[in-house]
């Protein structure tokens, strides 16, 4: 267990590093000159404007040598510096997205959560039980079929516009003021749940048809067929199986993730939430790729502790890999 | 997003029992032509009386059609200006006008065949990659699957939306017309989603490489590659093709996400170009339902008919799953 630890959290170390180095060149590789996206949008007068470049030039930390920049992006990223953002100048990225982070974590996580438990528990039941299963698996091969952001867009069609039951918008109504207040909480859970729920529906019609084919897998393996010449009730069989088919899709739990942040991203585009979605549109439709870059460093770091959260469970759920699991199958 | 469920599934390695039996399931085609006969004959048999995979097939088959012939039927192109301004559908404008006064058909055509060139062309380019990798890292072993793997895995757990956005930022902005920059788009598609590709077709070389017929190839002084063409990729087939189909698919969709957050190939229409532009126009507010819903069904129907069609395919090949 030591060593399939060490090899993965080397494994997890490579990866973080390659993608901080992509991370890093994304202002650099992005078309246009950020410094002077930012001047001329000052309409500054010429002389000031040369004398503006000298400083944000300084400021930004691009008057070095491309290496130096390189070493000091990682110097800065451990004192938790990620620069400051061209689209709202004088604030600091990592607070910008520090506001933002909270809203996608409350859309993500119970819907990651939920999809999955709702969606193995249902694909268990319809597999070879005829009328459910004729029933789950059309529905699911549509919901997961379905691009994230249009079902967002028919939710909010259908339960904003149309029956006027839930808004169409932002994640709290905009008399408010973000605070602990009973009818904050309120106005935020009105507001979370369409987005929960297109989220929600998209990954649960995955996950049942996944366990549904799993579970198939599982009741036509010899050792089901085994316990059923033995006399073992169905419900015992069928609890194996379950058992069983739950591995591969907690290993698709894992594949999964890059998939569903970025389905939440699109999802709160669509209900302009206030997450790291939106703030992603404008920073692109800003070109301010400093923030562009902080939220991806946030993403790819959320994404890097989601999967490892996912292995250790593995680790825990699975016997074989408790035991001492070859390293190679990693 | 992706086909999680279908990911996992493929994704055999924590399940050695029954991967092996399924390989031996999936294709055992013996060099024998009467059999092969027999064995098409008896596929046939099955094909037609899956509904799964007749329903799939045709589904995906409409669309392509559509894709191939409806712009011929419309003398209107996708960003042409000019029409009624939110009108709904009339024999005019079959599916209605944005609020610009483009004709929804035309876009939702045109925007079917980019998605359909995206899935192909990066679904393909991803079961490539994929398939080299993994004969490569199964077939090998050692060292070498040490590095494959270790690529395969970063690759796998960098978010792919992050990268895609870097690369679309640069190529858009360098104004590439129409077509190829969905071919570019595709590239880039089929350049990050390899992965999981990769790790099935290991484990599945890896379950295969220590068959005494592979061993016979070798005593015979093939050449590796010969014997992962001949010997080790027709006793996965089936799976292979599986495998192309759900990269189809997750293509398309990635493919959708991309131009909707407006990183597709600028002056040109997608189908998740159309829905990004019916969200920042405020089609929601307008109720101009013809806008949004065409292009949303058009992609669901696609990617879901290939979903169905791979399950319906897994249960032919693999007589174990088939409905008693």
């Amino acid at each position: 267990v030591k060593r399939y630890f060490a090899r993965k959290l080397l494994m997890y170390l490579v990866t973080f590093f390659v993608a901080v180095t992509i991370d890093w060149a994304i202002p650099r590789l992005m078309p246009g000159d950020p410094v002077q996206g930012l001047i001329s949008r000052m309409q500054a007068q010429p002389e000031a404007a040369e004398a503006l470049t000298g400083y944000y030039t300084q400021a930004f930390g691009l008057d070095v040598p491309v290496w130096k920049q390189y070493l000091n992006f990682w110097a800065a990223l451990f004192h938790g510096d990620l620069g400051r953002s061209i689209w709202q100048f004088p604030r600091p990225v990592t607070e910008l997205i520090l506001e933002a982070v909270p809203y996608t974590l409350a859309l993500l996580i119970p819907a990651i959560l939920l999809s999955f438990l709702a969606g193995n528990k249902v694909g268990a039941l319809a597999a070879r039980r005829r009328v459910l299963d004729n029933t789950v698996l059309p529905l699911g091969y549509v919901l997961t079929a379905t691009p994230y952001m249009w079902l967002a867009i028919v939710l909010a069609y259908v339960f904003g516009s149309i029956a006027g039951i839930f808004p169409l918008s932002g994640a709290y109504s905009y008399a408010l003021q973000p605070a602990w207040s009973w009818e904050f909480v309120t106005s935020f859970l009105y507001h979370w749940f369409l987005p929960f729920a297109s989220l929600f529906l998209v990954g649960f019609g995955g996950w049942a048809i996944g366990m549904r084919n799993m579970i198939i897998y599982e009741l036509e393996s010899d050792y089901s067929h085994y316990l059923e010449a033995l006399g073992a009730p169905r419900r015992l069989v069928r609890k194996y199986a379950y058992r069983n088919a739950m591995l591969p899709q907690i290993t698709g739990l894992a594949l999964a993730l890059g998939a569903v942040v970025a389905g939440a991203l699109v999802t709160e585009v669509v209900f302009t939430y206030p997450g790291l979605g939106s703030m992603i549109l404008s920073s692109i439709q800003n070109r301010d790729y400093f923030l562009l870059q902080g939220i991806f460093l946030f993403i790819i770091v959320g994404v890097l502790i989601a999967n490892f959260i996912v292995d250790i469970v593995y680790v825990l759920v699975d016997p074989r890999t408790r035991i001492g699991m070859q390293g190679g199958q990693t | 997003m992706t086909a999680t469920g279908q990911d996992s599934r493929l994704d055999p390695q924590t399940r050695p029992g029954s991967d092996e039996s399924r390989a031996l399931a999936a294709g055992v085609t013996e060099p024998s032509p009467a059999r092969g006969a027999r064995e098409r004959r008896e596929f046939l048999y099955f094909a037609l009386r899956n509904t799964k995979l007749v329903i799939g097939l045709s589904t995906v088959l409409v669309f392509l059609l559509i894709a191939i012939f409806g712009p011929m039927l419309t003398d209107y192109t996708p960003l042409q200006f000019g029409g009624p301004v939110s009108e709904a559908p009339s024999s005019q404008h079959w599916l209605g006008t944005t609020s610009s006064g483009q004709d929804v058909y035309s876009q939702f055509v045109h925007g079917l065949r980019a998605s359909f060139l995206v899935g192909a062309l990066g679904g393909g380019l991803a079961a490539v990659i994929g398939m080299l990798v993994g004969f490569t890292a199964g077939f090998r072993g050692g060292v070498v699957d040490e590095v494959l793997n270790m690529l395969t895995n970063v690759v796998l757990v960098i978010p792919t939306l992050a990268l895609l956005i870097v690369i679309a930022g640069m190529t858009t902005s360098a104004g590439r017309p129409g077509v190829s920059g969905f071919t570019m788009e595709a590239l880039f598609i089929g350049a990050t989603s390899w992965p999981w590709a990769a790790r099935a077709v290991r484990a599945q070389t890896f379950s295969l490489v220590s068959r005494d017929f592979v061993d016979m190839a070798r005593l015979s002084g093939k050449s590796s590659w010969q014997i992962i063409a001949k010997e080790i990729a027709p006793n996965m087939s089936s799976y292979l093709f599986m495998m192309f189909i759900l990269l189809f698919g997750g293509a398309i969709l990635i493919g959708a996400t991309l131009d909707f957050i407006g990183l597709g190939p600028s002056n040109a229409m997608s189908l998740g170009l159309m829905l990004n532009n019916a969200v920042l126009w405020s089609a929601l507010l307008l109720g101009t339902w013809w806008w949004f819903i065409p292009p949303g069904v058009g992609i669901m129907a696609v990617v879901g008919g290939l979903y169905v069609m791979n399950v319906g395919l897994d249960e032919i090949f693999n007589p174990k799953l088939r409905e008693m």
